[in-house]
């Protein structure tokens, strides 16, 4: 900061500054040009900072200063554009050209070409499959066409860093219109009439959670946001926290002030170093202006928000554990009721509500009940922000109202299937979620809709599936993060997800029969109905729900002894075919020495002996191991 | 160490620290963190001055510090590295680069070399799913890793 921070007291303070800072959105949004002034907009999420962004960061301010340039362009680094398989992602403005897959190297093309010369850069446009034209701005693009952004409407646009734009982009102004001109029971009742469910998994209305916990009695209450984000295949809670922290920490102080909270709790994953970060330095600025702390715009209401680390544990994410955890013991859940918004943290009524859920807040209190409610379905409004990721050609952070069709997005959106091989499942909800198979794909995705089919929303992982993807293994998989993830208290998860993994290792080994596939599914019943928590009752939804659509590649493996997507490593042999030239390097990196051939003679390997590494079929030079 | 003194000057950093703290379970999991941040991981020593710094039973504090995977007891190596394990880098044949690894650097997954230089963990999922599947090494990430490449990342952290 270089001006000294006037503090802000009233509602007319934050709008006069809005009105003073106006032309950085208006700019930024393309209303505005100026001549020969641009901004270099880089995407610095933690997906692009990956693929190097921070060096075409720096590339962008070497080339600019040797130009000259630093005076009419101001380079940016934002949040999540969302296109991350296309990262890293650099847009220019008020020209509106966005340019992918952006090397320190190019950066020189982009200076010169575009900036210095006001011609496009071709090979760095977004080259479209679908129509064969390289496309210059984003909206034309079939990946951003059928989203909305509500949630992260922010994101890609403010600079995370700066308070002033967040104030030029309505930052701040929803908090001070509910505490300045709003009862705390006409914000609860505008969410309430909003039909925001939680976007945490559950789906629970929120405003009537917020009702419940106004209701109680007694002036110590808490409001904790929920960014532990344990599903191993979801990031959208981090990237709103490093893309617009702001919205969150507002949301947050409209919470306490709805329910009559003074203070607010951030549990965050200590794995999310980036967001910690900026909701540091977003909590500074914030008591700098004012817009939390004693007296927040004058209106006597006080609030103060604090942060806590997470320190890996999934179960954390559910909220009676989360709230042990906070208090400092081991994160293991206790039986509900007493809910937490009549007995939480401390013994306080407590609201525990979803990184997401929250940055849906200030809009909705901006434009109103009625707007977000147009959203969606019936019964489920809003959008909502899902990581589509896997075997999917567009992998990215997609937003799209309520009632989209899995179809659309994996396929419209997503643009289908890398490399043209062919969908075979999706799944939804992480670790408690399942497995969905193509017939299914014209489901409009709601709470109630993934529910009928086994699996769940959750926190908005979906991860797409191929013909090489096992179901068996898949299943196998969320089974031994369950498994680890287990905290042990109750011995249906302790024990009973330890069964499960077993029967399904007895399945990739071919050592199973009909009937361990019979206990499996009454296994797997009986966990859901008989543990504690949410970590058990779901864990076997991945098992449950692929014996369920994919019972046939189970008994494969019971039967035939077959993987058809080759990844059961047991059921599967190397071979070495007549393409093979004797040349000896199998046979010496063997670890097991199980293979003989004199040199220029095709070689064998010993079945009985051979431990499966695959070593003998990387390392050989002409291909001639195959695995079948 | 049972006394409270030391010349360690890690441990001294920890003390004033917890100086600082509230006295109660409340500060137990950030001051645990602080101590891995300061030490690299949880020595029996640090364990012992949070204990009894923050009053509280060290056999508690020893039931959290086991509970949270982000806890270790044990030195890391010069060159952590880890391999995501989240479901999208799953998918994308995470597990076949672990091995790589494993083989390469002549040691087991979950574990850190004798000569202390490199330790090898998987994790569940660093965010970045769209550039699966992805090696940390430190505070370096590598994206879209294939198995052909785990060779020349190693080539990077030799010394
Ligand atoms: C095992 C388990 C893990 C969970 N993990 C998360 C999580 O990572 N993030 C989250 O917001 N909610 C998580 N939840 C759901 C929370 O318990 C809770 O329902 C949610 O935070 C409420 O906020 P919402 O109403 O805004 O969705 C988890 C639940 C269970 C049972």
């Amino acid at each position: 900061m270089h001006q000294s921070i006037k503090r802000v007291n009233s509602l007319e303070d934050l709008l006069e500054l809005q009105r003073q800072y106006s032309h950085i959105a208006d700019f930024r949004t393309g209303r505005r040009r100026e001549d020969g002034h641009r901004e270099v907009l880089i995407c610095g999420d933690t997906g692009c900072v990956a693929n190097d962004s921070t060096e075409v960061v720096r590339e962008f301010n070497r080339q600019l200063a040797a130009e000259g340039l630093e005076d009419q362009v101001k380079v940016s680094v934002i949040g999540c554009f969302g296109f991350c398989v296309q990262g890293p992602i650099v847009k220019i403005m008020p020209d509106n050209t966005m340019y992918v897959k952006v090397k320190p190297e190019d950066v020189p093309d982009i200076v010169h070409q575009h900036l210095l010369d006001s011609r496009r850069v071709k090979r760095l446009l977004y080259h479209d499959p679908s129509s064969g034209r390289d496309l210059e701005h984003s909206e034309d693009f079939p990946f951003y066409k059928k989203q909305k952004r509500v949630v992260m409407r922010n994101l890609g646009l403010v600079h995370p860093e700066k308070m002033e734009e967040s104030i030029a982009f309505r930052g701040y102004e929803a908090l001070a219109r509910c505490v300045c001109e709003k009862t705390p029971q006409e914000v609860i009742d505008i969410v309430r009439a909003s039909g925001l469910r939680g976007r945490g998994g559950a789906g629970f209305p929120t405003g009537i959670k917020w009702q419940a916990a106004a209701d109680q009695p007694g002036d110590v209450k808490y409001i904790v946001c929920n960014a532990d984000e344990g599903d191993p295949g979801a990031f959208m809670d981090r990237a709103i926290l490093e893309g617009d922290p702001n919205s969150v920490l507002e949301a947050i102080a409209i919470a306490g002030y709805a329910i009559g909270a003074h203070e607010g709790i951030i549990y965050i994953r200590a794995e999310y170093p980036s967001a910690i970060h900026r909701l540091k330095l977003a909590l500074t600025q914030a008591h700098q202006y004012g817009f939390l702390g004693k007296n927040i715009f004058g209106s006597g209401f006080d609030f103060d928000i604090t942060l806590r680390y997470g320190a890996g544990a999934f179960v954390c994410g559910e909220e009676t554990a989360l709230l042990h955890s906070i208090e400092g013991g081991r994160g293991e859940p206790t039986p509900k009721p007493p809910f937490p918004f009549e007995h939480g943290l401390y013994g306080k009524p407590t609201i525990i509500n979803n990184v997401e859920t929250l940055a849906n807040i200030p809009v909705i209190l901006l434009e109103g009940a009625e707007w977000f409610s147009s959203i969606g379905r019936p019964g489920c409004s809003g959008t909502k922000v899902f990581c589509l990721a896997g075997k999917v050609r567009n992998v990215g952070l997609v937003e799209v109202p309520m009632g989209t069709t899995l179809r659309e997005i994996i396929f419209d959106i997503g643009g289908g299937i890398r490399d043209d091989k062919r969908f075979k499942a999706v799944q939804t909800g992480g670790p408690s979620g399942g497995c969905i198979p193509e017939s299914h794909l014209d489901t409009p995705i709601d709470y109630d809709s993934l529910k009928a089919l086994g699996s769940i929303m959750g926190s908005g992982g979906m991860i797409v599936m191929d013909q090489d993807n096992c179901m068996v293994d898949v299943a196998k998989f969320f089974l031994e993060f369950a498994i680890e993830e287990s905290c042990g208290k109750c011995a249906p998860c302790r024990i009973g997800t330890k069964r499960l993994h077993e029967l399904l290792t007895k399945v990739t080994s071919g050592r199973a029969t009909d009937n361990d596939l019979e206990l499996l599914e009454e296994f797997g019943q009986t966990i859901c109905a008989s543990s504690l928590c949410g970590l058990g009752q779901s864990a076997p939804n991945p098992v449950l729900t692929t014996l369920r659509y994919f019972r046939d590649e189970y008994e494969q493996h019971v039967h035939d002894h077959h993987c058809a997507a080759e990844v059961c490593i047991d059921l599967m042999e190397f071979e070495i075919t007549d393409a093979c030239i004797g040349c000896n390097v199998c046979k010496k990196n063997c670890p097991v020495s199980c293979i003989d051939g004199a040199i220029r003679e095709k070689h064998h390997i010993n079945q009985a002996d051979c431990i499966k590494c695959g070593s003998c079929m990387s390392i050989c030079p002409v291909g001639a191991i195959i695995k079948k | 160490m049972p006394d409270g003194r030391t010349d360690n000057p890690q441990l001294i950093a920890l003390q004033t620290y917890l100086n600082g703290l509230d006295k109660d379970e409340g500060s137990l999991i950030v001051a645990l963190q602080r101590a891995q941040e300061l030490i690299g991981y949880l020595s029996e020593d640090a364990i012992f001055m949070v204990g009894q710094t923050l009053n509280i039973p060290v056999s508690k504090v020893y039931g959290v510090v086991t509970f949270y995977s982000f806890f270790r007891t044990r030195p890391r190596g010069k060159y952590d590295i880890k391999v995501c394990l989240g479901t999208a880098c799953f998918v994308r044949k995470s597990p076949a680069i672990l091995n790589e690894l494993a083989t390469l650097l002549q040691m087991e997954v979950g574990t850190t070399r004798e000569d202390l230089k490199y330790s090898l963990n998987t994790v569940r999922c660093l965010g970045a799913c769209g550039s699966a599947p992805i090696v940390q090494v430190n505070d370096d990430l590598y994206a879209n890793v294939q198995v052909s490449d785990v060779a020349g990342i190693i080539r990077r952290y030799l010394d």
